[in-house]
């Protein structure tokens, strides 16, 4: 169109083969990535379940906050108790705005000398520049450009991973972190994902990204996974997307994260919408998010209104398609309070056709997180 | 090359006298993906080119499907219902939509043979 600014698509260390791994690369928040491999989206979310996939999450941002009051600094902009984390221990948290409505979602590790946090592709300039405004400047932001970000889901990551470095991964659990030399680099790894499944981040400058992607895609069980499975995977698990399940106008108590907001913080407050969310947590809100599981085959997507028995608006879908492994369609969604009970029956307007549903307890797929050997074992 | 006559739409039609076959084409199944889903109109609707009759949705996406041409639905595929996964294996023969008594066979004259389709999707 006349006026537009055409602004050329970025790539990751990873464009390239992707490209030579047969991907079909589509425009996503300023890059080109990879949708799907030749093996189809439901192919990729199976052996994802069942063995091992290979994802380039390079987009998303990559921040380093360095000094010793970083974690007491971003308590300030996040609900998160991140002065409880111990170093190589990571959390899931979310920087407020003073309505208690979400900017974004993030993890944040702890380093020995600050924090290290990953935050979503269509977020990072914003967020960013909100870090650069509100932290205070002894605290160093220092985006990390320079790295790729590589995950590696599913039962079989451990062992895949294991065959590239020596550091013994039965130690690093859920949620934690470590230096670890993978295919002879030094990478950030933290045993995280968006899956549901076990498995690791791993962060890798960008030089070493290709080494350590075909280094572990040699592997028979590691199979590259595209963005469309990376979504079905986590709508899967129950995990919100940022933009769709949760944004500014959702706080983190009607999105179902209150789990994510420690004692400590829930009492002191001292973060953006405090005052909003202590008084959601004492007297609850009017809508939540929930599960919804449609009767039918038909999948619910993204927009489609949730009705009651007579027809009148209740809520609305955020995130729904068909689940493969679930083996039917599945959908997240808010609804009024009063109708979010797990089996609370109600209908999803598809094509004009109320089609019945149920509320749902979520995740739809049994989350299968590494929390040690003891766990494993018990 | 075959003889299927193709819509703009990507939809096929497969003539055999008054009662015309109607699937999507090869190419519209790939561009979808797997297909999860799939909706068919109820036999004896009457239909008119153009119309959105039926509804075919993959991992990805849902997609409508129109009549490329008019008349009343006789038939339509029970298997591709049960098992959408069949239009990605066969979509231009076991797994065909519908099958359609024309009501005016000169409609055919506006689609295109096998090797115009394939130029037309290579636009």
């Amino acid at each position: 169109m006349p006026g537009d600014i055409i602004v050329p698509l970025k790539t990751t260390p990873l464009t390239e083969l992707h490209r030579s791994l047969g991907a079909k690369l589509v425009p996503f928040a300023g890059y080109e990535m990879p949708v799907q491999f030749a093996d189809g989206i439901l192919k990729e979310h199976l052996h994802t379940r069942a063995a091992a996939g290979l994802f380039d999450v390079s987009h998303m941002g990559q921040v380093t906050l360095r000094g010793g009051a970083a974690a007491a600094a971003l308590e300030k902009l996040v609900p998160g108790d991140l002065q409880a984390l111990r170093p190589g221990r990571m959390r899931y948290t979310m920087l407020l705005n003073p309505a208690g409505g979400i900017l974004d979602d993030l993890m944040v590790t702890r380093s020995d000398n600050g924090l290290f946090v990953i935050v979503n592709a269509a977020c990072k300039e914003a967020d960013i520049a909100h870090l650069r405004a509100e932290l205070a400047p002894s605290i160093d932001i220092l985006p990390q450009v320079d790295r790729a970000l590589l995950a590696l889901q599913g039962p079989k990551a451990a062992g895949a991973l294991q065959r590239h470095t020596q550091v013994r991964l039965s130690d690093l659990r859920f949620m934690s972190s470590a230096t670890i030399a993978v295919a002879g680099t030094d990478c950030m790894v933290s045993r995280s994902g968006y899956t549901g499944e076990d498995g690791f981040e791993i962060s890798v400058p960008a030089d070493a990204a290709v080494v350590v992607a075909e280094s572990l895609l040699a592997d028979p069980e590691v199979r590259p996974i595209g963005l469309g499975a990376r979504d079905s995977l986590r709508l899967e698990a129950g995990l919100c997307l940022y933009g769709h399940d949760i944004d500014a106008t959702t706080t983190p108590i009607e999105a179902g994260l209150a789990w994510a907001i420690g004692k400590r913080r829930r009492e002191e407050g001292g973060f953006p919408g405090d005052s909003v969310i202590q008084r959601q947590f004492a007297e609850g809100t009017s809508r939540v998010r929930v599960g919804i599981r449609p009767d039918g085959r038909a999948p619910v997507r993204e927009g489609a209104v949730l009705t009651d028995k007579d027809g009148a608006a209740i809520g609305v879908v955020t995130s729904g398609g068909f689940g493969p492994s679930a083996g039917a369609p599945v959908a997240m969604g808010y609804v009024e309070t009063a109708h979010a009970a797990a089996g609370a029956a109600l209908h999803a307007n598809v094509r004009g056709k109320p089609l019945p549903a149920r509320v749902a307890d979520m995740p739809f797929v049994e989350h299968r997180y590494y929390r040690g050997p003891a766990a494993t074992q018990g | 090359m075959n003889d299927l006559r193709y819509s703009e739409e990507h939809e096929w039609v497969a003539v055999g006298g008054a009662v015309a076959t109607v699937g999507i084409s090869d190419f519209a199944q790939e561009q979808l993906g797997d297909v999860v889903f799939v909706e068919l109109p109820a036999v004896g609707t009457e239909v008119s080119a153009g119309e959105q009759i039926a509804v075919v949705e993959s991992v990805k996406a849902a997609s409508e499907v129109f009549t490329p041409v008019s008349g009343e639905i006789v038939e339509i595929n029970a298997a591709i219902v049960e098992e959408p996964a069949g239009v990605n294996g066969d979509a231009e023969g076991e797994g065909w939509f519908f099958k359609i008594k024309l009501s005016d066979p000169s409609e055919l004259d506006g689609l295109m043979d096998a090797k115009t389709y394939a130029a037309f999707i290579k636009e």
